[in-house]
């Protein structure tokens, strides 16, 4: 077994592009969970919003790079109201119902046979990468063993995480973000204190919306493709697991969080292909191994909420439920 | 009756070697691959004699499958996704004498809907036309298999609306106890067991993994206090890695259980397959049970009396522990039979088959109002009977559980508390 290898390729999982988009979704995630404490299970469905939008409008209207960025976050912005209107003001649970049930209606109508003119179908998009490459500053050439190509992004997804990171923080410190936090602890309070609390909400909703729609975009960059599959329930609660990783209501948790994540499933690929090759292990195949590492992740959210619901950095005082 | 009786023998006679035949067919050799999705179908001639080695090809992109007919008439291609295929019969390798029938398009391009699976039906001899289905014969078609459909996920629901009922529990593992039931009816025949025997096992299973995750889990952090939301987040680590589990043992292809390919049969102005025409029968029967047990028994009473107020209920001297674990069993046994018949319906067994029903399960039970039981099952049928009507008014297939989803979100902007649910319970 290559040792270097395996820990030099789950050392690439810290700052690779997906882990960027990870830290960003659960960014968002922790915007709505844990700091206003909307229970949004459709983070999957503000993704495909915002890789779509930005693919359809460069590939269907040919659009320039920006405009495609601008159509992406208002599609999601949208997509957040729609979602908003109906469940606010209801109890949590049903906003948990219809978000996963929203990015699931999202999942399915990309996937439709009858939009594959737009959408691509199963198949999804391609090619819509150009422009976004096009605006590359860094010449050809090997930088830290990437090429220029690999690097951008790589800068592009970080910086975006940087720069969201610091809006959020600053957010939560204003005192919008103490409104929030206040909606969090006690609806009821911050309501006889004379605050709309929808109106909160639904702000909250829109900017943990925004971020998720530029995770999806940092996710379907550098793979040059955006095909439905990717973005089903499960990656939902992949981020939910990343959020809960780091801390819900803290700013560098949820990014630590996805670096945490990346790099343990990339350990354990590692590690299980390792002693499978070797043959020190049998009873598996590559597949079941592939399998194994998701029983895991299943088995890490259930001790993590169990028995450290406030992840690694989190304080348990500012939890977003008692 | 007998009309039904004597095609379920047929059936059994039909699908008994076929069972047998259900192994992937070599489509990849070199490779040895399985995929997930497949497309296959029955080649039988006008005099419904089965066809034999008849070579038919799959393309799309750069993928191209074959497979030859069996014996049975049988054939299956594995293909890497869901999408569209170009599928051609090679007719220089039907039998001498057979030509496909009038308007049979050859090749045909065909496309998955929501199913792994996809049947693609060859007709042969001469004068013979694909009868062209008219509007008032499909909507009624549709309609009892959407009662059918609708009536399987009202057997899941109805557990699921009970446990959030008792526990304030949103268990979005159901969709595994669906799973599981299904699964064990596979590996059970998988091991030559008898298959009544192999169904009451899978009702056992449900029943005791219900148990086990009450005593195991769900009891133990009901005792600490553990709130409501921690606990739905709780489940979904519970569903992914069940979910996973079930693929580690069962891997990623699409099974079929035993008498699963069946000819559809005539019953008055309805065409129906048998297996839709039992599920209804069995599911409708069951249900029935359950609400004769929850309105006339006294545990039925207890169970009503603690989903309305357990701390109440405890002080009127109901053991609400022990109601809660009774909700469990008969939860994983009901989402277990739904799990089977579901197998049925789609058909075809795979690991995630659960996962892909449960958000339709949460639309009934949130339609018919949280924790309502018979709203849970008006809610269910509803849900059922929308999502197969709506390919009748010409949504696409592989859009129809939009539909359902769709209204679901409409209800709740609407009557949030449901069909039968009180204001109350929206908070």
């Amino acid at each position: 077994m290559d040792f270097g290898f395996i820990l030099s390729s789950a050392a690439g999982e810290i700052f690779s592009p997906t882990t960027a988009a990870y830290a960003l979704a659960a960014l968002g995630l922790a915007v709505h969970f844990g700091y206003s404490g909307l229970l949004n299970f459709g983070q999957a469905g503000f993704m495909a919003v915002g890789a779509y939008g930005f693919a359809i409008s460069t590939l269907s209207f040919g659009v320039p790079f920006f405009v495609g960025l601008l159509i992406a976050v208002v599609s999601s912005v949208l997509f957040a109201l729609i979602l908003g209107i109906p469940t606010l003001r209801l109890r949590a649970d049903y906003l948990a119902i219809v978000t996963i049930a929203a990015a699931e209606i999202v999942r399915y109508v990309v996937t439709t046979n009858q939009l594959t003119a737009v959408t691509g179908s199963a198949n999804g998009l391609a090619a819509f990468e150009g422009g976004f490459y096009g605006m590359n500053p860094f010449p050809e050439g090997s930088y830290f063993g990437m090429n220029n190509r690999d690097f951008f992004i790589r800068v592009i997804g970080w910086g975006l995480v940087v720069v969201c990171c610091v809006i959020v923080w600053l957010l939560m410190r204003s005192p919008w973000g103490r409104v929030l936090k206040g909606i969090r602890e006690d609806e009821n309070a911050v309501r006889s204190l004379g605050k709309n609390v929808y109106a909160y909400k639904m702000q909250a909703l829109v900017i943990g919306g925004i971020v998720g729609a530029l995770a999806g975009m940092v996710f379907t960059l550098p793979r040059g493709a955006v095909q439905p599959a990717n973005y089903g329930t499960e990656l939902t609660f992949f981020l939910w697991t990343c959020l809960l990783l780091g801390g819900m209501a803290t700013v560098l948790g949820p990014v630590i969080g996805a670096m945490i994540f990346w790099v343990v499933l990339s350990l354990t690929q590692g590690i299980l292909y390792g002693l499978i090759e070797s043959g020190a292990v049998t009873w598996l195949t590559t597949v079941q191994a592939g399998q194994l590492r998701y029983i895991l992740v299943g088995i890490a959210l259930m001790l993590l909420m169990i028995f450290r619901p406030q992840g690694v950095f989190g304080n348990k005082k500012e939890l977003a439920f008692a | 009756m007998g009309a039904i009786a004597s095609a379920v023998v047929a059936i059994l006679l039909v699908a008994a070697p076929a069972s047998q035949a259900t192994t992937p067919s070599p489509t990849q050799p070199p490779s040895n691959q399985q995929f997930q999705n497949s497309i296959s179908g029955f080649l039988r001639d006008d005099t419904r004699a089965p066809l034999e080695g008849v070579k038919i090809t799959a393309k799309s992109g750069d993928f191209t499958g074959t497979a030859t007919s069996g014996a049975n008439g049988s054939w299956r291609i594995g293909v890497p996704t869901q999408g569209t295929y170009e599928v051609e019969l090679d007719e220089s390798t039907l039998p001498e004498g057979i030509k496909l029938a009038e308007g049979q398009a050859n090749p045909r391009s065909v496309t998955f809907s929501q199913t792994s699976n996809l049947s693609v039906i060859f007709a042969f001899g001469k004068g013979i036309v694909v009868q062209q289905q008219d509007f008032g014969q499909n909507l009624l078609n549709r309609l009892v298999a959407g009662l059918s459909f609708g009536l399987l996920l009202a057997l899941a629901s109805v557990g699921l609306s009970l446990i959030f009922g008792t526990t304030g529990l949103t268990n979005f593992a159901h969709g595994e106890m669906v799973t599981l039931g299904a699964v064990l009816v596979f590996a059970c025949s998988a091991m030559n067991l008898p298959f009544w025997l192999a169904i009451i096992l899978a009702l056992l299973g449900g029943g005791l993994f219900g148990y086990a995750q009450d005593a195991g889990l769900w009891r133990p952090l009901r005792r600490r206090g553990t709130g409501l939301v921690p606990m739905m987040i709780v489940s979904i680590g519970l569903a992914l890695a069940v979910r996973y589990i079930i693929q580690f043992y069962f891997g990623g292809a699409t099974q079929q259980l035993p008498f699963a390919q069946s000819a559809e049969i005539q019953i008055g102005p309805v065409s129906i397959s048998p297996n839709n025409l039992w599920s209804l029968v069995i599911s409708a029967v069951v249900i029935v049970l359950i609400g004769i047990v929850l309105l006339k028994t006294r545990l039925g009473k207890a169970t009503r009396a603690v989903a309305d107020n357990p701390a109440l209920a405890a002080a009127s001297g109901i053991d609400v522990d022990s109601v809660i674990r009774i909700v469990w069993i008969v939860g994983g046994v009901l989402a277990s039979l739904g799990g089977i018949l579901w197998a049925y319906y789609r058909p075809g067994v795979t690991f995630d088959m659960g996962s892909q029903i449960l958000l339709l399960i949460f639309a009934g039970v949130t339609l018919g109002g949280l924790g309502t039981v018979f709203g849970a099952l008006i809610g269910s049928v509803i849900v059922g009977i929308f999502v197969e009507l709506t390919t009748v008014v010409g949504l696409a297939a592989d859009l129809k559980y939009v539909g359902a989803l769709f209204i679901m979100i409409v209800v709740l902007l609407f009557r949030p508390q449901g069909i039968l649910g009180r204001r109350e319970r929206v908070g």
